[in-house]
């Protein structure tokens, strides 16, 4: 997996709550059997104007001019900042990868969708929850052309580039150790194979019908 | 101090716990279909891994899979990424033969979480995981059921075990019956409604009370269905008579001496009466009517008796935005009653409500009557194949095909639009499934979700009806 340790981004603003899988990566782009390309197809229905299909050259697409991810100004952003509920919907996993292949590194927001969420930590993407009111004042300070922000996975701060403004966010430890250190986590939980086949043991012994 | 159903089936699956709470949780089910799939076989094998336990496994090709034309054979599927991605499941389960695998074409074949159950794969007291956030569905047998990314797709058949965080506990308590006319799906959207789509995040529901102990498994898992859609990953429902009976004499239940060794340890599957829950909702069954979604989430939900809401009297400001927002989306105008709004097409079908007993209540409305002229197609897809052959048994079928209703083979279908099956930019659905997001059943669609006696009485109406008051 890939690490994450420190991030000074340039901040995109998607002001909108609720932003569901199906909008992050739409439906018809899941036929792929491939970890990779997703990245062009983003927010396809937001971010084109025509109806996006596999097998397009999106190159040649029209733009939605009114879509943020489409402003000059954003191009090369690393850092999406979001509202409420970011991710809720479908356990795609092609989701976390649309967002990473896009060249987003982090996403913050006020909360997220579970499985969004964990299935974020297993790509080297980190989602950042701040409270409403920390989110709201970034969705403020963004305004500002070539607004960046410091996020720093060991400290577990996001912080403006000149230090004025710094936020705590919270991580689990075994989370934290795995993304920091890009661990493979099979190999890490194969580690406890004995105990797994212990438990295995017992439990068929006790629930015979469960293994038939 | 007393435990809840959720802390039994996570207490007895936790193989190890680390300091931080993140443990180990044996799986005892892995579902598995084409779509969320190819990329966690691959990555074992560029791993040089070997499956731990493929007798776990139960698969079915489902998203991907047409609805008509299967005479033709795979050369049914006519687009061919959708193609590759069922026959890439043909050899991951030739490679790596499963318990079960019911492929494209089957009769046995279906939405995976319909035959799950159906089969008896699905057992009470089990860890149950599938590359599909719908997986919820299977709480609805006391089991532990949630869905999972494709990583951790990979990381279960290379481990049996999923690395995960105990959740919250709160329990939905419907209490009272419900009035006729009034199903399970009214109950879990009044829910939805009440709670929002982020009401559940981070918990795992349990369904209580009356209401909820009258249902039938169908309209139990109905209700588990839904628990994402109110941002739980998982639901639940406890262990009753009505259980054990659904499951007797399934294909893989147990039998024998061992069937009741069965029923005895699954009846303990219920939270203790001392049980503490960190959130408790309550609900009256008699409050509940029939339900219509208005808007691009599931928690914009009104009664069939009311009108669509107005923004300016959302006094949260990304609320309002929102509403406005779905608003121009829907093409709707706020304090439009909902039963003048006129539809395009009708979908009954669904991980959410494609069983027999959805189709029966569909068939009843639809009995003797004609599906409206304005109404371009109105279709009923199946669960799974053995749904189909029961329905046709009973003669579903031929009171569907007699309203006008085309009648369909299995498969996940309009629901999500992966297959041919799916809204054009601006039309509008009554739709039995779950999501209503943005183009969710097809780029530009708009999609009111309901229950199927709500969705084949638009269809016979042309816009929406409160059922209750047909005969």
């Amino acid at each position: 997996m890939e690490k994450f340790t420190v991030l000074n981004g340039l901040v995109a603003p998607l002001d909108r709550a609720n932003v569901d899988t199906d909008a992050i990566i739409p439906k018809q782009f899941l036929k792929s059997i491939k970890r990779s390309g997703y990245g062009p197809n983003l927010f396809d229905a937001w971010r084109y104007l025509d109806v996006g299909q596999p097998g397009m050259d999106n190159a040649k697409r029209p733009l939605n001019p009114d879509f943020v991810l489409n402003q000059a100004r954003y191009k090369g952003a690393e850092i999406l900042l979001a509202r409420k509920n970011f991710g809720c919907g479908s356990s795609r996993e092609h989701a976390p990868w649309a967002l990473a292949q896009y060249g987003f590194k982090c996403v913050i927001a006020p909360s997220f969708g579970d499985i969004f969420y964990n299935n974020s930590f297993k790509n080297g993407f980190l989602p950042v929850a701040l409270s409403e009111s920390e989110v709201d004042n970034l969705f403020y300070d963004s305004a500002l052309p070539g607004f960046r922000l410091v996020v720093d996975l060991d400290r577990q701060t996001v912080a403006t580039s000149d230090g004025s403004k710094s936020y705590k966010f919270e991580v689990d430890a075994s989370r934290r150790h795995s993304l920091l250190n890009g661990l493979d986590e099979i190999g890490t939980t194969l580690r406890h194979a004995d105990a797994i086949r212990a438990f295995e043991a017992r439990r068929q012994a006790q629930f015979p019908w469960l293994f038939r | 101090m007393g435990r809840t159903l959720y802390d039994k089936l996570w207490d007895s699956h936790a193989v190890h716990v680390g300091e931080d709470g993140t443990a180990l949780l044996y799986i005892d089910r892995h579902l598995v279909h084409e779509v969320t799939s190819p990329q966690a076989f691959e990555g074992l094998k560029l791993a040089g891994r070997k499956p731990w336990r493929m007798s776990s496994v139960v698969a079915t090709a489902d998203h991907n899979t047409p609805t008509t034309g299967w005479e033709r054979g795979i050369a049914g599927i006519e687009d061919p990424t959708s193609r590759i991605q069922v026959e890439t499941l043909d050899a991951n389960m030739r490679e790596h033969p499963a318990k079960a695998y019911f492929p494209f074409l089957d009769k046995r074949q279906g939405i995976v979480h319909v035959i799950g159950p159906e089969q008896g794969a699905t057992l009470p007291g089990m860890t149950v995981v599938c590359g599909d956030s719908h997986t919820s569905t299977h709480g609805a047998f006391a089991c532990l059921a949630h869905g999972i990314g494709t990583s951790e797709v990979e990381h279960v058949l290379a481990t049996q075990c999923l690395v995960t965080k105990k959740m919250k506990n709160m329990r939905v308590s419907v209490e009272g019956s419900l009035g006729r006319g009034v199903t399970a799906k009214d109950i879990v959207l009044a829910v939805i409604g009440r709670i929002g789509i982020a009401g559940g995040t981070g918990c795992a529901i349990e369904f209580a009370g009356s209401a909820i102990r009258a249902l039938s498994m169908e309209g139990r898992m109905t209700v588990c269905n839904m628990a994402i859609e109110a941002g739980a990953r998982a639901g639940m429902v406890a262990v009753d008579d009505t259980t054990v009976q659904y499951l007797k004499g399934r294909t893989f239940s147990p039998t024998g001496p061992e069937w009741d060794q069965a029923v005895a340890t699954w009846k303990m599957l219920v939270s203790d009466a001392d049980a503490k829950f960190d959130h408790e909702i309550r609900l009256d069954a008699r409050d509940i009517a029939p339900q219509v979604t208005w808007g691009t989430s599931p928690e914009m939900v009104v009664t069939v008796e009311a009108s669509v809401p107005d923004p300016d009297k959302e006094k949260d400001p990304i609320k309002r935005e929102g509403m406005e927002r779905a608003l121009v989306y829907m093409g709707l105008k706020p304090r439009t009653p909902m039963q003048d709004i006129r539809l395009d097409k009708v979908f009954i079908g669904s991980c959410t409500n494609s069983r027999i007993e959805d189709l029966r209540a569909a068939a009843a409305v639809a009995k003797g009557r004609k599906v409206a002229a304005s109404i371009k197609v109105a279709m009923v897809v199946p669960g799974s194949g053995l749904v189909k052959a029961q329905a046709e048994k009973e003669g579903l079928d031929k009171v569907f095909r007699e309203s006008g209703f085309e009648w369909r083979e299995p498969g996940c279908s309009m629901c999500l639009a992966m297959n041919a099956d799916r809204l054009e930019p601006g039309e509008r659905c009554a739709s039995t499934s779950n999501r209503n997001f943005e183009g969710r059943q097809g780029a530009g669609g708009r999609t009111h979700l309901v229950s199927p006696a709500m969705a084949a009485a638009a269809a016979i109406a042309g816009h929406f009806v409160d059922v209750r008051s047909w005969r």
